[in-house]
């Protein structure tokens, strides 16, 4: 579980997050919406700890992210992470993109780190492209290949950071799908996106984000249905 | 200087060895100075880009000497310099450890270029699958970052070694100076000089034109 | 903790001359400098522009100045010529090879600028009635200038730190006048280190001169 309590984050005297607090279960998958500059992305960051925080907690499984004596490190393998720029790594073939973080982190075998990036790769339906570098491969499979990166450390949460937004419009799709395919695997997702159809079809739970705060969490329906709070609704009108 | 040699006055294939020799001698202070360089200049150039304010104040400013005072008076400088504080160098010595210095201070500048080189999402990425800094650095930024830089590098590489020429003012008998030598007993300068000209210019050249067809390949 | 006694006073006495000599320093790599950029320019555009021997000797004459050592070619211009019964003054001999090594180098930085700008904008210069001569002079050359600009400024500094190469030639700027007076009161250390900070002045002043120009020039 990850468990967010009266979050403060500020980028010197700009205040981002205004005292957030939040849950996710195992097994949810929550999406996060809001216009930019809303505090999305930098509260990814404060729970992966990329992030220093400024104010209140940030724990997960009950691990306190910000703490000094906490690994870091370590903790970080649980959390796989998706930026909106894919960031493969380019003196490496997608095989070896997949496979680095497990050898080098994991001190895992090389067959078995092999053997893991074949898996991953495959699970997001890049299996036949393992020795294929990624400036050969488009945006959409660039980014998949970023998921199998995170999952091949085995991580019990991911976190997506605008995933899509970098995608032209007709590579968007793969990366969603296979996003889909995690949530009804059963991963725990948290996904801050502009994708509104996902958020609706996919999440349990939707948040929107507005200036520093949280404004209004709750389920799809009540989020696209009947929303409380007046700059939701201002902001769903305008990105449909 | 160079009492195997029989003084008559033609150049003759004894003197093609002695040129040979000193060419050696170019080609071994150059790849020491160059390795020596590159070490200090890589660790330099990450203090460079970590310490901010305090690189700032420290290490740039002593490379930019290094970068901004003539390589001969340095070398003038710490060959004089060393008795002094009771070190005892000879001319190698002297040199190589000068040449280190300059070669470091150039390496720095071009090894901060590379770290800068490798974007900020990049090394996000990479401590998200929960490599530590170093193993981001090692397995990241070094093969990002000296890819980005490598043409540069190897043209502070080829920088030394013709630079390495002036350790003769030590009285080093590197290639150049050599030549100078057998020119003062031989009266031939141009085919000597020409010889001289021609080793460095077949070092020199096809190094620096793979580096060019690298970066171009890479470019795309 | 030093065994050796520093004396600086006769440095202090002879400062006037090294200042003099400093001067020379930099009339010499100025005017180097000035006959680099012509000759550069020249060499640039046959590279770009033309096939056949032209572009052979230009070509030869970009890749020895750059895949040589700079003593070399002062050597050449010195002993070199000096086969063919051409003896230049030391002066000359300076200034020659600064000026064949600044060519080189500048003939490189304008083929890269010349390169960067896009045909588009000679297109797009034509196509608003401008004559060729006026393209090329008002749209290319401006821009180019800025590319090269800051190239053009290292290769200035450089020309200064080569022409301290003229004291092993016999020629009395800086470096030679501080081995003169050296070599007459042993003070070596102190001569060379005043020299270098003169050196370093120098270069600053060159670097900061040509900041304050560049923010004059370039306002976009």
């Amino acid at each position: 579980m990850i468990e967010i309590r009266d979050l403060h984050k500020y980028f010197g005297a700009l205040h981002v997050l205004k005292g957030i607090d939040l849950d996710v279960q195992k097994g949810e998958v929550l999406s996060i919406i809001g216009a930019s500059g809303s505090g999305k992305s930098t509260l990814l960051y404060c729970i992966n700890g990329l992030e220093p925080i400024q104010q209140g907690k940030v724990a997960v499984d009950e691990t306190n992210v910000h703490a000094k004596s906490t690994d870091i490190n370590k903790l970080r393998q649980k959390l796989g992470m998706v930026f909106q720029q894919w960031n493969s790594f380019p003196h490496l073939t997608a095989l070896e993109n997949v496979a680095l973080a497990p050898r080098i982190v994991k001190g895992k075998p090389r067959a078995e780190a092999r053997d893991i990036a074949v898996k991953q790769l495959t699970h997001v339906g890049l299996g036949d492209k393992l020795d294929v570098y990624p400036s050969a491969l488009s945006g959409g499979q660039q980014q998949r290949l970023a998921i199998a990166r995170a999952l091949a450390m085995e991580p019990e949460y991911m976190l997506f950071d605008e995933a899509t937004s970098a995608l032209d419009p007709e590579l968007v799709g793969e990366v969603l799908d296979t996003m889909r395919l995690l949530a009804e695997e059963g991963m725990t997702m948290i996904c801050v996106t502009h994708e509104m159809g996902f958020a609706r079809d996919v999440s349990d739970r939707v948040a929107f984000f507005h200036q520093g705060v949280m404004e209004e969490i709750g389920p799809p329906e009540q989020i696209f249905g009947q929303a409380k709070s007046e700059h939701t609704r201002k902001f769903l009108a305008n990105v449909r | 200087m160079e009492p195997t040699l029989t003084f008559f006055s033609g150049f003759g294939i004894n003197d093609f060895w002695f040129l040979g020799e000193a060419a050696m001698r170019t080609m071994w202070i150059s790849i020491l100075s160059i390795t020596l360089g590159t070490l200090f200049g890589v660790l330099f150039g990450w203090i460079l880009y970590e310490g901010k304010l305090t690189a700032a104040l420290t290490v740039a400013p002593v490379l930019d000497v290094f970068r901004s005072v003539p390589l001969i008076i340095q070398l003038v400088l710490f060959y004089n310099f060393a008795p002094i504080v009771g070190l005892n160098l000879d001319a190698f010595a002297s040199g190589v450890a000068i040449l280190t210095i300059y070669a470091a201070a150039l390496v720095a500048n071009v090894a901060r270029g590379g770290i800068e080189a490798v974007d900020r999402s990049m090394r996000r990425a990479s401590r998200s699958l929960g490599m530590t800094y170093w193993q981001d650095l090692r397995y990241v930024v070094l093969p990002i970052g000296g890819r980005a830089v490598f043409p540069a590098w190897v043209g502070v590489a080829l920088g030394v070694m013709k630079d390495s020429a002036l350790v003769s003012v030590l009285g080093y008998v590197e290639l150049l100076k050599a030549s100078q030598i057998l020119i003062t007993r031989t009266q031939e300068p141009f085919l000597i000089l020409s010889i001289a000209g021609a080793f460095y210019f077949a070092l020199s050249f096809p190094i620096s034109r793979y580096a060019a067809s690298l970066e171009k390949r890479w470019a795309q | 903790m030093f065994d050796y006694n520093f004396h600086w006073r006769p440095v202090m006495k002879s400062l006037p001359d090294l200042i003099d000599a400093a001067f020379l320093t930099l009339q010499v790599a100025v005017l180097a400098m000035i006959i680099g950029i012509i000759i550069g320019l020249c060499l640039a555009l046959i590279r770009l522009h033309l096939k056949g021997p032209l572009y052979w000797f230009a070509s030869s004459w970009v890749e020895v100045a750059r895949n040589t050592p700079a003593l070399f070619q002062l050597f050449f211009f010195g002993f070199g010529l000096g086969a063919f019964g051409l003896h230049l003054s030391p002066y000359l001999i300076v200034l020659a090879g600064l000026s064949f090594n600044c060519a080189g180098y500048l003939a490189e930085n304008f083929r890269g600028g010349f390169q960067a700008i896009p045909d588009t904008q000679m297109r797009a210069s034509r196509t608003l009635g401008m004559t060729a001569w006026q393209a090329y002079t008002r749209v290319v050359i401006p821009q180019v200038f800025r590319i090269v600009y800051h190239p053009v400024t290292n290769q200035m500094v450089w020309a200064v730190l080569m022409s301290s190469l003229g004291m092993l030639v016999g020629f009395r700027e800086l470096s030679g006048e501080t081995q003169f007076f050296a070599s007459r009161t042993f003070r070596i250390f102190e001569y060379f280190a005043v020299t270098a900070v003169i050196y370093y002045v120098i270069v600053k002043l060159i670097l900061g001169a040509a900041r304050l120009l560049a923010a004059r020039l370039f306002r976009y």
